[in-house]
């Protein structure tokens, strides 16, 4: 009976293809293969906020007057409201954080090496948009951290030269931050950032499949064994997801993300304002800059900089190998440190100061 | 039992792996299939909508008088659900819960044949609520219209 319905959907639906492919998958085994394990944990995070996510959908209201209240009739009447309103807040952190590990895991291995250029790009932009979908997303409890937070944000988005004005206006809808803002940035968080994202996460994905995976340049091909991807590497996998998830779960559940205090457009800024911490690093080198630097604003120098590590980084491909497409893995790896560096303390020194 | 020591004995052995492959099958399935029903459980509650308590309201304003014309109606808020205030002629007034009870519609006065409909399905009832014609399985129930100075008040019957 069994066999009967494997052959007609077989039939229908070419699952042996699918069958084959996933026997003959592999993937290499050396001293770096845990780093593989990031890219999945990401992913599966992503999996994560899309499911509750939805069901976050199926109470909050997205307006300035009812928004604060219905995130907190999900936390204080619905049942597991608290913890799926819990887990979708720490697990897009965790996500953020996973995604950073993953790209840093891909620069320190020099995966980005032909022909994997499209991945890597692709990559960063799914970086991008995560940050977006936490910006975004920071705002829909309109409470009064996430309504400062905002504001500042979208101002720092109007000080881009020439198209900033612009950009703010039509992120704020408007040009102060009020309840345009929220079903502006609703839409973007439910709908146009979740169906580009689908997208390039499909795209990354088949890239990963088409290309297999990298192996370090610094490990010769002769010393590299194979792992049958299904069911070998995909159970080792599916360990660390539960991994994550118990450490997802214990979070959401010792730590509940708080709701803090409705959102008061004629109320002063709350002491110790600050952003998210993945954008602290940023706002901390704001904040050092000097107000003017030569005759340019610094703010505007600022972000400019911001503009340019950040289009190198995605060039990294194209300047991180040499004519023979080989990985120029010492200033990679020397940039990559940098990077790390700089993000990490830039990020601490934000929280303290 | 070590692989040398297998050799002689291969069927045993062959059976031994294949139980042993059995049970970590049956361990791997049920711990998946396990945490699913963990993952579900808080889903489907968490879809379960809580009791929003309304509070009872027995009482509702029809608004003032001469604001409502001899053989017309008009739908007023009755709590949560609408309810029907007729003003059948200068004295005369009637009141009844609006919701239709073939499948909830809300239903209307008719002046032309002086009786309530439902747009719906064709459904009428007569001046005391009864069916007339149409699907509806039950009378609609009737409230007490009261005048209080030029105030007309929709209430409950006792």
């Amino acid at each position: 009976m069994t066999a009967k319905i494997t052959h007609w959907l077989d039939d229908r639906l070419g699952l042996s293809a699918i069958r084959e492919l996933a026997a003959h998958k592999t993937v290499p085994v050396h001293s770096a293969t845990r780093w593989y394990y990031f890219g999945g944990i990401t992913l599966f995070l992503f999996g994560i906020q899309v499911v509750t996510g939805t069901l976050l959908l199926f109470y909050y209201r997205p307006t300035v007057a009812e928004g604060f209240d219905s995130v907190r009739f999900i936390m204080t009447r619905v049942e597991f409201g608290w913890l799926i309103r819990s887990i979708h807040s720490w697990s897009a952190n965790l996500l953020i954080f996973a995604a950073f590990v993953h790209m840093f895991s891909v620069v320190f291995t020099h995966a980005y090496r032909r022909p994997r250029e499209l991945t890597w790009a692709s990559g960063i932009i799914l970086l991008g948009l995560m940050l977006g979908f936490g910006f975004s997303g920071y705002l829909l409890p309109w409470n009064q951290i996430s309504y400062f937070a905002t504001k500042v944000g979208a101002d720092v988005a109007g000080s881009t030269p020439v198209i900033g004005p612009a950009i703010a206006r039509i992120l704020r809808g408007g040009n102060d931050v009020g309840a345009p803002t929220l079903t502006r940035f609703f839409a973007l968080h439910v709908m146009v950032l979740p169906m580009i994202t689908a997208a390039l996460v499909a795209l990354h994905v088949i890239l990963v499949q088409k290309n297999g995976m990298s192996t370090p340049p610094w490990i010769p091909p002769s010393r590299v064994r194979q792992m049958k991807f299904f069911p070998n590497f995909f159970l080792r996998e599916v360990m660390v997801w539960y991994g994550a998830l118990a450490v997802l779960g214990a979070l959401a559940a010792i730590f509940p993300w708080e709701l803090g205090e409705k959102a008061d457009p004629f109320a002063s800024a709350p002491k110790g304002i600050r952003p998210e911490w993945y954008f602290l690093a940023q706002f901390y080198t704001l904040k050092l800059i000097p107000s003017h630097v030569g005759f340019i604003e610094g703010e505007l120098l600022g972000l400019a900089g911001f503009g340019v590590v950040a289009v190198a980084w995605a060039l990294l491909p194209v300047w991180g190998v040499n004519r023979a497409g080989e990985a120029r893995t010492r200033l990679v790896t020397g940039a990559g440190i940098f990077l790390a560096v700089y993000l990490v303390v830039f990020t601490i020194l934000g929280y303290v100061k | 039992m070590t692989p040398d020591e297998c050799s002689g004995q291969c069927k045993q052995c062959t059976n031994n792996g294949e139980n042993r492959r059995t049970m970590l099958s049956w361990l791997l399935g049920g711990g998946a299939l396990a945490s699913m029903v963990s993952f579900l459980y808080p889903v489907i509650r968490f879809l379960n909508p809580p009791l929003v308590t309304e509070a009872a309201v027995n009482e509702a304003s029809g608004g003032k008088v001469q604001d409502l014309k001899p053989n017309s109606g008009k739908i007023v808020r009755f709590g949560s659900k609408p309810a029907l205030l007729v003003r059948v002629s200068d004295t005369e007034w009637k009141a009844f819960s609006a919701v239709c009870t073939h499948l909830n519609c809300t239903v209307q006065y008719r002046d032309s044949t002086q009786q309530i409909w439902c747009a719906c399905h064709n459904g009428t009832y007569d001046m005391n609520g009864r069916v007339v014609s149409g699907p509806p399985p039950n009378p609609l129930e009737e409230y007490a219209v009261n005048i209080r100075g030029d105030e007309v008040v929709v209430s409950k019957r006792a």
